[in-house]
């Protein structure tokens, strides 16, 4: 009788494995895929599955250099949520290479050098994100507007994307392609508006128009609708994305408050750019995140102080994926100051002094 | 009747509960089995002491272990019968290893022991109905097994706030004391009133999860009907809400400290089942010899719970429980969560079985392969200790020992709810297990090399007293000596006749001598020994070189001693010439002389033989020369020895000293032959280490046969053969001829039994060479014939030696 | 000119504070002893079983302390050598073959009706660990045996075993399990999950 030994438990929940986890937060993106292609065209679709093959590529590539069992991480499906998560990050029309780039950068250094899932300091895909934000400015910096805002009057058909995407036409031709379908995003709006008050922004930018604004807070409601779905699959604990959102919240109201002509509503704040998915979709990534709920709650309170002051005073017009990183530096530092108090402790211990008594 | 509050405990899983399939039959009760088998480690602590012997006749219920120290127990027979062994079974422990059991063989009639119950409990005084429930052989039975008369003892330390009775059984599938609390309500009501007339807490309070209506109901109508002032508490189902920490916070919303036990925050904690083995033993005076066991699983097809002898093997109970060996695939002890799994169904069931949970594949799926972590926290969310599973996982993978200390780990109770819930399959719970048991290893070694330290300096300490004092008694010796010299001379210079001074003379030089000498045969000894490692390492050339060394050294060690001899024997006459010494000392001075002469001899006879040895492993032209110089050697060696003994054979008996000088030959003798004995030895396994060594050259037995070494290894192995041979005959010559004291006669016997222990491993050694040579079979049984014969003379003798020895006892 | 003196004055008064700060360092937080002599000591077995080529672990700590290689501690095996790199910084070399090699942990036990009271093993055993008197049987007290074989080339009648302290279930252990499905190849550090890091 050859009778199984192991260790207790005997008996495991079912169903939720790592691939189901990673399957779902993939699934909870549809709701902001649908939108933004709605909005921007085919460009996100075809952007996501670039990614994902690159991605996929990249993956199998490292591992078998690794001599690891490809398939078998393979279907863990976690590179291909990066790929995903980068997909739907870079602007829609931006040249296939640029995500080539970015999804290789993010598996490959970003990823497998540092040991493959589960062992990367950083965000894969905010990695990437910031590679080709820093390398290729001009193109990330290409965003897509609304039909009725853009010059020509409409959004990019399929053919149209796919040209734009691989480059096929003349140099002249696709500058007018491009130049005739994309304009700032709200925040870029905002963030180049120089002399000009927040109310003449507003009333005068083109990328400040309410129809734009709207395009925008589409977009993250739809991040906002799968990211309680997996609240509700419990996948993510609501600390990040609460402490994140409030710190914005909190950040933007206060210089509203104190400077109303110059500063953006908290509504603008969380309602354009990434707020709703890099509160939901970015920051809960759990490997590079904050492992405890206090850990959890000052991370994602981290990153809002930080996009807001990215937002504010930075180079750049959104601040997610750097504030994203900056608090990856800081998880293990927030973890070891961070603990739970511990059943039978009469306070949690921190740090990490060795040989104290609590 | 007020209701408790109920307080709440982080984390927590819900598994399927799995309850139900054990609940449908009623309570059974299986037939005795063909042998019972009682391990003596039951419980927590050190395990009892055997009372009884193989053989003895023992009725139900009687002692059959006792305790072995404080934390320990008693055993009792679970039925009556025969004690058939005390041996090693497989026992019920995640290691599958054995340990030491009682076997008891039943007789079928079952009768009991004459029980005494204690029926002044309430007036006897604690201590001695405490000692009443350690005779019983009273252990908690939720899991752990502390004996609970040490539980009970720790509870007086601090007035109890809260006794809590532990009925939650949380674990999926088990009811054992869902069943007991059923059928026993009433027990277990009067053996609370017993624990709580002893250990008076405020409160009573019997902690159980709702998912048990049926108890619930015979609890409280129990409890109303004898206006008990027990109350029950029904808590939420939630595993872990049957540890005891937990179901402390629950039902008191205080939290053990870490390292502490409940009774340090004055509450006490017993599992149901104890409390009615307290009621049974009080009572009825029945010691604890069964318990309530869950039968479940898919595989068995009348699941159900059973009142069962412990010691009943579990593959009894599959039986009873009609099982199905092809669907059983794993096979657990405890719970899925928390249980350990058996390899073997010999294991017995033990006062801590509380299910045997025989599952099918379907059931319990062989655990997917291990993912990384991807520090979801879903572990987190799930301990009921509020741990960071997930930093402690990564600390005890990377072998981090001291920061998962940091992290608490000694406060994970193992309860596998992180492991349950990890979505990457990640055994946590083991990794914990590895690391506390890392942890604890590495601090036992660190209490023993420290120890190790201690003595070691301590030693190191004397010995340079040791070394300090006698330094400083030479100093003072030395001193001594000169000035008592110059004192004689001064004071008698005419009567400072030569012989006066050839005395002091003779020893100075025998000292300088004796220095002399040993410095050369450490010489000797470090030449030899780098010969030896020359030849091992076949250093052609350092060879030769060191062997004539070698020569040169011992010609030179010779002359040393033979100075030395002489000047021994000036020194005797000069003190002889000079105090005329009573009668038997001359005596005396010869037979030492003698002695001395014959150690010489014996020196030289060795130093010969190991030139012969070394002559003959190199295969040295001159081997005949030193083979004529070795009987010349033996020759004069034996002279020497007949001298000696027959002087002393002439000198009266009064006198100890010469009485003392055969012994001290044959001691001698003994010696001498020990050491050719183990030159011998050497030579076979030096050849044996050739032989292997060619053949690992990847050699093929033509080449080794045509080496000289199979055939040095059957030369050396004769005259081992022979020498042993001559010891033995030698030994048996002497008993026979000798009647000696009986101290002589101890001393032969154990020779005896060395010449037995060598003879057999001599056949060991030739049988093993049978099987690596089978072509020298022939000669090699001739070898073993011989060795046998020898062993069986050795055998004989040894018979009659101890026979006379007892005969010489029996004789006083 | 005066710039020139005020700056070697400066520089003057500069070496004068300093000088007089490390001299008061150097008094005021002198170390005792040589710490870390005793660091390397208190990770050796302390066996003083002398495989290492020297009379005991405390001059081997010496040794190390001075240069010598962490590899030549045969009981303490890699663990030891593990533990000594990460104390020393350097890098943990496998043991050197040349002083024996690791075995699991033994204990001596006399075989007590072949013993001949010879007390050979008593003046060789390093901790004190053998009981026993001229002519009188000998016994090795288990607990103490730091299972170091120094005892068993001086017994002339070969009656002392070296045995294997077996596992029992009081003393067994789980198994570090197997760890994420990988091959024997580790190409990159993480791969090693077994190396402690810091």
């Amino acid at each position: 009788m050859a009778l199984l030994r192991i260790t207790s438990p005997h008996t495991q929940r079912a169903g939720r494995r790592t691939a189901w986890v990673m399957q779902m937060v993939i699934l909870a993106t549809i709701p902001g895929i649908v939108v933004q292609t709605w909005l921007f065209g085919w460009g996100t679709l075809i952007n996501v599955m670039i990614a994902c093959i690159t991605a996929l590529l990249c993956e199998a590539a490292i591992l078998s250099l690794r001599r690891r069992a490809v398939a078998f991480f393979l279907k863990d499906y976690s590179a291909l949520l990066t790929a995903v998560l980068l997909g739907v990050a870079l602007p829609p029309i931006v040249p296939w290479w640029v995500t080539v780039t970015a999804v290789a950068f993010a598996i490959i250094f970003a990823k497998q050098i540092y040991g493959g899932l589960g062992n990367n300091p950083f965000n894969p895909a905010m990695v990437g994100y910031a590679i080709v934000l820093v390398s290729f400015p001009v193109p990330m910096s290409q965003w897509l507007g609304v039909q009725s805002l853009v010059s020509a009057q409409d959004t990019l058909t399929f053919t149209q994307s796919l040209q734009a995407i691989f480059q096929f036409l003349p140099v002249v031709e696709s500058h007018a392609l491009i130049d005739a379908y994309t304009m700032a995003t709200p925040l870029d709006g905002f963030k180049t508006k120089d002399l000009l008050t927040a109310e003449e922004a507003f009333n005068t930018v083109p990328a400040l128009h309410a129809a734009n604004l709207n395009s925008w807070l589409w977009v993250n409601l739809a991040y906002l609708v799968g990211g309680l779905g997996l609240l509700w699959l419990r996948i993510i604990t609501w600390h990040t994305p609460v402490a994140l959102l409030g710190a914005l919240l909190v950040m933007s109201g206060f210089f509203y408050g104190v400077d109303s002509a110059n500063a953006a509503s908290p509504f603008f704040h969380l309602t354009t750019g990434a707020a709703m998915f890099g509160a939901f979709f970015i920051a809960t990534d759990p490997v590079s995140s904050c492992t405890s709920n206090r850990g959890k709650l000052i991370y994602g309170a981290g990153i809002g102080i930080l996009i807001y002051i990215i937002r504010a005073w930075g180079g750049y017009p959104d601040g997610v994926a750097f504030a994203v990183l900056l608090m990856n530096f800081a998880a293990p530092l927030i973890d070891y100051y961070s603990q739970p108090r511990t059943y039978g402790h009469q306070k949690a211990k921190t740090g990490l002094k060795i040989g104290e008594d609590n | 009747m007020q209701a408790t509050k109920i307080y709440s405990f982080h984390g927590g899983i819900h598994p399927e509960e799995n309850k139900a399939q054990s609940l449908r039959l009623p309570l059974g009760r299986p037939s005795l089995p063909s042998e019972l088998i009682l391990p003596l480690g039951q419980h927590i602590g050190q395990s009892s002491r055997p009372l009884v012997k193989v053989g003895d006749k023992v009725l139900k219920g009687e002692t059959i272990a006792i305790n072995n120290g404080f934390l320990s127990s008693f055993l009792h027979a679970s039925t009556s019968g025969t004690i058939s062994a005390i041996e090693e079974r497989l026992i019920a422990h995640p290691s599958g290893l054995s340990d030491l059991c009682i076997i008891l063989a039943p007789d079928g009639q079952d009768t009991w022991t004459t029980l005494e119950p204690l029926n002044d409990w309430q007036t006897l005084s604690k201590t001695d109905v405490l000692a009443y429930l350690s005779e019983m052989g009273i252990v908690g039975m939720g899991g752990a097994g502390f004996p609970t008369q040490v539980k009970l003892q720790g509870a007086h330390k601090k007035p109890l706030s809260h006794f809590i009775i532990n009925a939650a059984e949380c674990e999926p599938y088990i009811t054992a004391d869902d069943m007991l609390m059923r059928e026993k309500a009433l027990e277990l009501i009067l053996g609370i009133e017993i624990l709580q007339h002893l250990v008076e807490a405020d409160k009573v309070v019997i902690g159980i999860e709702d998912n048990k209506p049926a108890a619930i109901d015979a609890l409280t109508s129990m409890i109303k009907q004898r206006d008990s002032k027990v109350q029950v508490a029904v808590v939420p189902t939630k595993y872990p809400s049957g540890g005891e920490k937990q179901l402390i916070q629950l039902l008191t919303g205080k939290e053990v400290p870490s390292g502490q036990h409940p009774a340090d925050i004055g509450i006490l904690c017993h599992n149901v089942g104890t409390c009615v083995a307290v009621y049974d033993a009080i009572t009825f005076g029945k010691p604890l010899i069964s318990r309530f066991t869950t039968l479940t699983g898919d595989a068995l097809k009348a699941p159900q719970n059973v009142e069962v002898l412990l010691g009943t093997p579990v593959s009894h109970l599959l039986e009873y429980a009609d099982s199905e060996p092809k669907k059983l695939s794993r096979l657990i002890m405890g719970g899925p969560m928390m249980g350990f799994t058996l390899n073997s169904a010999a294991v017995p069931i033990v006062k801590t079985s509380n299910c045997i949970l025989a599952a099918s594949k379907k059931e319990l799926p062989p655990p997917a392969p291990e993912q990384a972590c991807i520090r979801c926290g879903m572990c987190e969310q799930a301990c009921p200790a509020s741990l960071l599973p997930q930093q402690l996982l990564w600390f005890s993978k990377s072998q981090e020992f001291e920061k998962a200390e940091h992290h608490n780990l000694f406060d994970c109770i193992e309860c596998g709810a992180c492991s349950y819930v990890c979505p990457s399959s990640i055994p946590l719970v083991q990794y914990y297990r590895h690391s506390k048991s890392s942890i604890r290893e590495a601090r036992e070694a660190t209490v023993k090399s420290d120890l190790a330290k201690q003595r070691f300096e301590a030693r190191k300490a004397r010995q340079d007293a040791e070394a300090a004092e006698k330094e400083a008694k030479r100093l003072a010796r030395q001193k001594a000596t000169p000035s008592k010299a110059a004192e004689k001379k001064k004071a008698a210079p005419a009567k400072a006749a030569p012989t006066v001074a050839a005395a002091p003379a003779a020893t100075d030089e025998s000292k300088k001598l004796k220095v002399d000498l040993a410095i050369g045969k450490s010489k000797l000894k470090k030449l030899q020994k780098q010969l030896l490692e020359a030849q091992e390492n076949e250093h052609l050339e350092e060879i030769s070189n060191l062997q004539l060394q070698v020569t040169e050294q011992e010609k030179a060690v010779a002359l040393l001693e033979e100075q030395l001899a002489k000047t021994a024997e000036a020194a005797p006459t000069a003190a002889e010439a000079k105090v005329p010494k009573p009668a038997p000392a001359p005596v005396n001075d010869d037979i030492k002389k003698a002695k001395i002469d014959l150690a010489i001899a014996k020196a030289a006879v060795k130093k010969v033989e190991k030139a012969l040895k070394k002559a003959e492993e190199i295969q040295a032209p001159e081997i005949e020369a030193i083979r004529q110089q070795l009987k010349e050697a033996q020759q004069r060696a034996d002279e020497l020895e007949n001298a000696l003994v027959n002087p002393a054979t002439t000198i009266p008996k009064t006198e100890t000293t010469a009485q003392a000088a055969p012994s001290s030959v044959d001691a001698d003798m003994t010696k001498k032959r020990k050491i050719d004995l183990a030159i011998a030895k050497a030579g076979v396994k030096k050849a044996e280490k050739n032989i292997q060594l060619l053949k690992e050259q990847g050699k093929n037995e033509s080449e080794i046969e045509a080496s000289e070494w199979p055939k040095k290894l059957i030369e050396a192995q004769e005259k081992l053969a022979v020498l042993e041979a001559e010891d033995t005959t030698d030994t048996v010559a002497k008993s026979q001829a000798k009647a000696e004291p009986e101290m002589d006669l101890a001393n032969q016997i154990k020779k005896e039994k060395i010449a037995v222990a060598l003879a057999k491993a001599q056949i060991n050694k030739l049988n093993k060479r049978l099987e690596s040579a089978p072509e020298d079979a022939d000669k090699i049984n001739q070898d073993i014939a011989a060795t046998e014969q020898r062993l069986q003379r050795a055998e004989a003798l040894l018979a009659t030696l101890i026979h006379s020895q007892t005969n010489t006892q029996e004789n006083r | 000119m005066f710039t020139v003196l005020l700056a070697i004055g400066i520089l003057v008064a500069l070496s004068l504070v300093f000088g007089a700060l490390l001299g008061y360092a150097n008094v005021r937080f002198r170390v005792e002893g040589d710490p870390i002599v005793d660091q390397i000591d208190a990770l050796l077995p302390q066996t003083q079983c002398g495989q290492c080529g020297h009379p005991g672990c405390r001059p081997y700590a010496e040794a190390i302390a001075n240069g010598e290689a962490i590899n030549h501690c045969p009981p303490g095996g890699q663990a030891t050598i593990q533990a000594l790199a990460d104390l020393l910084d350097v890098e943990a070399i496998p043991l050197d073959g040349d002083h024996g090699t690791e075995t699991a942990k033994r204990v001596a036990v006399i075989r007590e009706d072949e013993c001949i009271g010879c007390t050979k093993c008593i003046q060789a055993c390093p901790v004190d660990a053998i009981l026993g008197a001229a002519k009188q049987m000998h016994t090795v007290i288990a607990d103490e045996c730091t299972g170091c074989d120094l005892c068993v080339d001086p017994c002339p009648v070969d009656c002392i075993d070296m045995v294997e302290i077996g596992v029992t279930a009081k003393t067994w252990s789980w198994d570090k399990p197997q760890g994420i499905a990988a091959t024997s190849l580790n190409i990159i550090a993480t791969d090693r999950q077994t190396e402690v890091a810091h």
